[in-house]
C-alpha cells in the first residue's frame, strides 16, 4: 500500500476516534462508518482502529467477521443483499436469484468482474410480508419478481 | 486509566460479579443457602460452584479456570435454582440471597449430557492417537456421564487443518469445543492478544488476526494457552521424534542440559503430587534413555549472573562514575524468551534497557559446540544439544537465526518437561522409582542462585547475591541469603538494597539504594513498560521480568493442568533445593571460575563472551502485514 493512502486511512480513522470516542462501545459506529465509505474494513485500518482504542487487532477482527453486514475483504461498489429466509423462500425467492444470478454472471458470495456489484445472501430483512424482498446498498426492495430485480440491478451504476 | 483497565477484557467475558464483603461478620456479610437440601453459610458474592466446591460438591466445569475470568459460555455446570425458569450456570451466579440449589436432579444431569453430546457432535478425533489422552477434560466428562455412544453424531472428517507453523505453538481446531480459555489467557492474563473467536454460529472457530498462520501474527510463544486448554486443540511442537533418531544414531554425541522447572514439575506426570523436585532420578532416567552427557543448565544461569551482573555495573558505572546520560537504565533481565519476542514486538523502542546477555539455555549451547567440543575433543557437527525447559517459547529462541555463535545450531532441540515425560514412559521408566545421581562433569555443580531462576524473583535474587558481593565484598545482608522481597506470586514487587562499605574500585557506588522490580506474566510486564515509558523509573536500576505467571514453573511447557497453588508448591520445591545446596552464590561455582580462566579469559562482557554469550535484538513492532 503506498504511504500516502495509508495516511489519509489513519487521519480518517483518527477522526472517527474523534468523534465517537475510545470506549469499547465506540468500535461498531466506527466499523459501520468504514463500512459505508469503503465497502470493506481492510487489515490496515482494522489495526489502525485497535490502535487507537487500545484492544487488539484480532479482537476487531472478531466482531467483523461476526457480523454480516461488515467485511474484512475488498467489494463491488454496490452490495445486493436478496433475503433467503423462509418467508421470501415460499414467496418465490428462489426464482429471482436464478436470475440475478443469470444476469450477473456470478453466483452468491462473488463480486462481477468490473466491482460493480457484489451479490450476497442475507437473512430476515424484517419484510417476511411483502417478500422476496432484496436491499441494495441501504435500500430495500420488496414483492420482486425477477423481472422486477433484474431492472433494478440494471439501474445500478 | 484505572476505569479505562476494567474494560480491557470483552465485557461480554466478564459477567455479574458481586465483590465479596471485606468482612464476613458484618450484618449481611453472608448468605444462607440450602444446595441439595442442606443449609450453607456463604460470604456475600460466592458464586454457587465456588460454595459448592467449599461444600464437596463435585459440579462439572470446562470454560472455567481458576486463572481467568468467568466466561459462562460451555453452560455444562448448570445447576437448578429454585424459583427461576431456566437452569443456571454455576461458575458465574453470584450469590446474594437465600437460594435453594439442586445439583443433580434429573433435568440437571439430562441437560449437561446433551451439552457434552452436542460438544462431541463438533469435536474430531479419536482418544488414541491424541497427546492429552487420559489428560483430558472434555475426555473425562464423557466418561462421568457415561456416554457410550454419539446421540447427536460425531464428525467424520477434520474442519480445519492444523496450523503448524510456529515453531512453539501447534493448533489443531478440529479438537477445540470453544471454551475460549486461550483467548483469556492471551488477552487478559498476557495481554498479548492473538487470539479470539471468529466467524460466528456453526462458523465459529478460535483464530488469529485475519485467520492467519500463528508465526506470521504477533504470538510471543509462551503457551500460557496451551497450559490452560482442556482439550488437545494447543500443544506444543514436539521435536522427540528427532531426538530418539539422534539418540539410537551411534555417530551423535546427544547431550541435555536440564533446567530447575522441569524438575520441579516432572514428577506431576508421574502421578505425584506437586512440589517434588526430581533432579537426581531424572539424571538417571536420562542416562537410561540413552542421553550422552546430563548436564545443568544452572551452570550457564550462574554464568548469566556473571555476565548480566558485569552489565549491570557497567552501566551503573558510566551513568554514576562518568555522568553518562545515555546510559540505559533500569537494566532489564533477558532470560524469558516470551519476554523477548514481547518487548520485540510491543515496545521496540525499549529494547536498548534489554541486557544483552543471552539465557541460560542459549549460553549452554554456545559454550557446549566451543569449549566442551574443544575439551572433550568431539566435532561440533556430531553434538546433538538438547535443553530441557519447562518453556515452548524456547523453541522458538534456539531457532533464532542469530544464536549460531558457535557456528553450528547452538541448541538443536527445546524439549517441553510434557514432551520429556513422554519420552520417559515410552522408554519404560517409571521416575519415581529411579535412584539418584549426579549431572555430568565438567559442569557437575551449579549454585543454587542458577537454580531458583525457575521462579518470578529468582533472577533478581541471584543476581544481588553476586552483585552485592561484588561490590562490598560482604554477604547480602539477609537471613541464611534469602532475599525475601524477591519471593512470592505478588504481580509486581519493588525493593532496594543499600550500597555500603563499598570496595576500592566500586567506591562511586557508596551509599546507593539499589532499587529493584519483580514483575512476570505480560500483563505486568505491560504496566512495568508504561512507567518506563512515563519516566517513572528513573531511579529504579535492575528490573526482571518472566514471561510466565509464576516464572519458568509456570511456564508453557510444563505438566498441565496449573493453578496457583501448583505453582506455588513448585516454587517452594525449588527454593527447599536451592537452601539444600551448600553453593548458593554464582560467583563461588567452581566451574564458573574454571571456565573464566581457561576459555573466557578476558572475563565478563569481554569480546569473547560478546560473541558467545551475548545477543542483539530484533525490532518487530507490532504491524502485522
Ligand atoms: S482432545 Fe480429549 S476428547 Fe478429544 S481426542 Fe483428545 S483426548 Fe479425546
Ligand atoms: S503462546 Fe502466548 S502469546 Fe501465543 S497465543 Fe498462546 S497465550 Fe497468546
Ligand atoms: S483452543 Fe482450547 S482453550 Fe481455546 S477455545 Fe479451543 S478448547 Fe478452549
Ligand atoms: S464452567 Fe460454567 S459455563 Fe462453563
Amino acid at each position: 500500500m503506498l504511504v500516502l493512502e495509508k495516511n489519509s486511512l489513519t487521519e480518517e480513522v483518527e477522526s472517527l476516534v474523534e468523534f465517537y470516542g475510545t470506549e469499547r462501545s465506540a468500535l461498531l459506529p466506527i466499523l459501520q462508518a468504514v463500512q459505508r465509505k469503503h465497502k470493506y474494513v481492510s487489515d490496515f485500518v482494522q489495526q489502525e482502529i485497535a490502535r487507537l482504542l487500545d484492544i487488539h487487532p484480532v479482537e476487531v477482527y472478531s466482531v467483523v467477521s461476526f457480523y454480516a453486514f461488515l467485511h474484512s475483504e475488498p467489494q463491488g461498489r454496490n452490495i445486493v443483499r436478496l433475503c433467503q429466509t423462509i418467508a421470501c423462500d415460499l414467496a418465490g425467492k428462489e426464482a429471482v436469484a436464478r436470475a440475478v444470478e443469470r444476469e450477473l454472471g456470478i453466483t452468491f458470495g462473488q463480486t462481477t468482474k468490473d466491482k460493480r456489484i457484489t451479490l450476497e445472501y442475507a437473512n430476515c430483512l424484517g419484510m417476511c410480508d411483502q417478500g422476496p424482498a432484496m436491499i441494495v446498498n441501504d435500500r430495500v426492495y420488496t414483492h420482486l419478481t425477477p423481472e422486477k430485480a433484474i431492472n433494478i440491478l440494471n439501474e445500478i451504476k | 486509566m484505572e476505569s479505562k483497565e476494567k474494560y480491557r477484557v470483552p465485557v461480554s467475558q466478564k459477567p455479574h460479579v458481586v465483590e465479596k464483603p471485606r468482612d464476613i461478620n458484618t450484618i449481611g456479610g453472608t448468605v444462607t443457602i440450602e444446595i441439595n437440601e442442606k443449609k450453607v453459610s456463604v460470604p456475600m458474592g460466592t458464586t454457587i460452584l465456588e460454595a459448592c466446591r467449599e461444600n464437596q460438591i463435585h459440579i462439572p466445569t470446562l470454560c472455567h479456570h481458576d486463572d481467568l475470568c468467568v466466561a459462562g459460555v460451555c453452560r455444562v455446570c448448570v445447576v437448578e435454582v429454585e424459583g427461576m425458569r431456566t437452569l443456571q450456570a454455576s461458575c458465574t451466579f453470584p450469590i446474594t440471597a437465600p437460594v435453594k440449589i439442586h445439583t443433580s436432579t434429573p433435568m440437571v444431569r439430562k441437560a449437561r449430557r446433551h451439552i457434552i453430546d452436542l460438544l462431541l457432535s463438533e469435536h474430531y478425533g479419536e482418544c488414541y492417537s491424541c497427546f492429552r489422552n487420559q489428560n483430558c477434560e472434555l475426555q473425562k466428562l464423557a466418561k462421568e456421564y457415561g456416554v457410550d455412544q454419539y446421540n447427536f453424531g460425531h464428525l467424520e472428517k477434520p474442519r480445519y487443518e492444523t496450523d503448524r507453523s510456529s515453531a512453539s505453538v501447534i493448533r489443531d481446531m478440529n479438537k477445540c469445543i470453544l471454551c475460549k480459555r486461550c483467548v483469556r489467557t492471551c488477552i487478559d492474563l498476557q495481554e498479548v492478544g492473538v487470539l479470539e473467536a471468529i466467524n460466528r454460529g456453526h462458523e465459529t472457530h478460535i483464530g488469529t488476526f485475519f485467520d492467519k498462520p500463528l508465526s506470521d501474527v504477533i504470538c510471543i510463544n509462551c503457551g500460557q494457552c496451551i497450559n490452560r486448554c482442556p482439550t488437545a486443540a494447543l500443544r506444543a511442537n514436539d521435536p522427540s521424534d528427532e531426538l530418539w533418531e539422534a539418540i539410537e544414531n551411534p555417530k551423535k554425541h546427544v547431550v541435555i542440559q536440564t533446567a530447575p522447572s522441569p524438575r520441579a514439575g516432572i514428577g506431576e506426570e508421574f502421578g505425584l503430587e506437586p512440589g517434588h523436585s526430581m533432579t537426581g532420578e531424572l539424571n538417571t532416567a536420562l542416562r537410561r534413555i540413552g542421553f550422552d552427557r546430563v548436564f545443568d543448565t544452572n551452570f550457564t544461569a550462574d554464568l548469566t549472573i556473571m555476565e548480566e551482573g558485569t552489565e549491570l555495573l557497567n552501566r551503573l558505572k558510566k551513568a554514576v562514575l562518568l555522568g553518562d546520560e545515555s546510559v540505559k537504565l533500569p537494566q532489564f533481565t533477558s532470560c524469558s524468551p516470551g519476554w523477548v519476542k514481547f518487548i520485540e514486538h510491543f515496545y521496540p523502542e525499549f529494547l536498548g534497557y534489554l541486557s544483552t546477555a543471552k539465557s541460560p539455555q542459549q549460553m549452554f549451547g554456545a559454550v557446549i559446540k566451543t569449549f566442551y567440543a574443544k575439551e572433550s575433543g568431539i566435532d561440533p557437527a556430531d553434538i546433538v544439544s538438547v535443553a530441557l525447559m519447562p518453556c515452548s517459547a524456547k523453541k522458538f529462541e534456539c531457532n533464532r537465526p542469530e544464536m549460531r555463535a558457535s557456528g553450528y545450531k547452538d541448541v538443536d532441540y527445546g524439549l517441553t518437561t510434557r514432551e520429556l515425560a513422554q519420552m520417559i514412559k515410552e522408554a519404560g521408566i517409571y521416575l519415581p522409582e529411579m535412584p539418584k545421581s549426579h549431572f555430568d562433569e565438567p559442569f557437575g555443580d551449579a549454585s543454587g542462585a542458577g537454580l531458583i531462576f525457575g521462579a518470578t524473583g529468582g533472577v533478581m535474587e541471584a543476581a544481588l547475591r553476586t552483585v552485592y558481593e561484588l561490590v562490598t565484598g560482604r554477604e547480602v545482608p539477609f537471613k541464611n541469603l534469602n532475599i525475601v522481597p524477591c519471593r512470592g506470586f505478588e504481580g509486581i514487587k519493588q525493593a532496594s538494597v543499600m550500597l555500603e562499605g563499598c570496595k576500592d574500585e566500586y567506591s562511586f557506588l557508596e551509599g546507593i539504594e539499589l532499587k529493584f522490580i519483580v514483575a512476570h506474566g505480560t500483563a505486568n510486564a505491560k504496566k512495568v513498560m508504561e512507567m518506563l515509558r512515563k519516566g517513572e523509573l528513573k531511579d529504579v536500576h535492575f528490573v526482571e521480568i518472566m514471561a510466565c505467571p509464576g516464572g519458568c514453573l509456570g511456564g508453557g511447557g510444563q505438566p498441565i493442568p496449573t493453578s496457583e497453588e501448583i505453582r506455588k508448591k513448585r516454587a517452594e520445591a525449588i527454593y527447599a533445593e536451592d537452601e539444600s545446596l551448600s553453593l548458593r552464590k554464582s560467583h563461588e561455582n567452581p566451574y564458573v571460575k574454571y571456565i573464566y580462566e581457561n576459555f573466557l579469559t578476558e572475563g565478563p562482557c569481554s569480546e569473547l563472551s560478546h560473541h558467545l554469550l551475548h545477543t542483539h535484538y530484533q525490532k518487530r513492532g507490532k504491524f502485522i502485514a
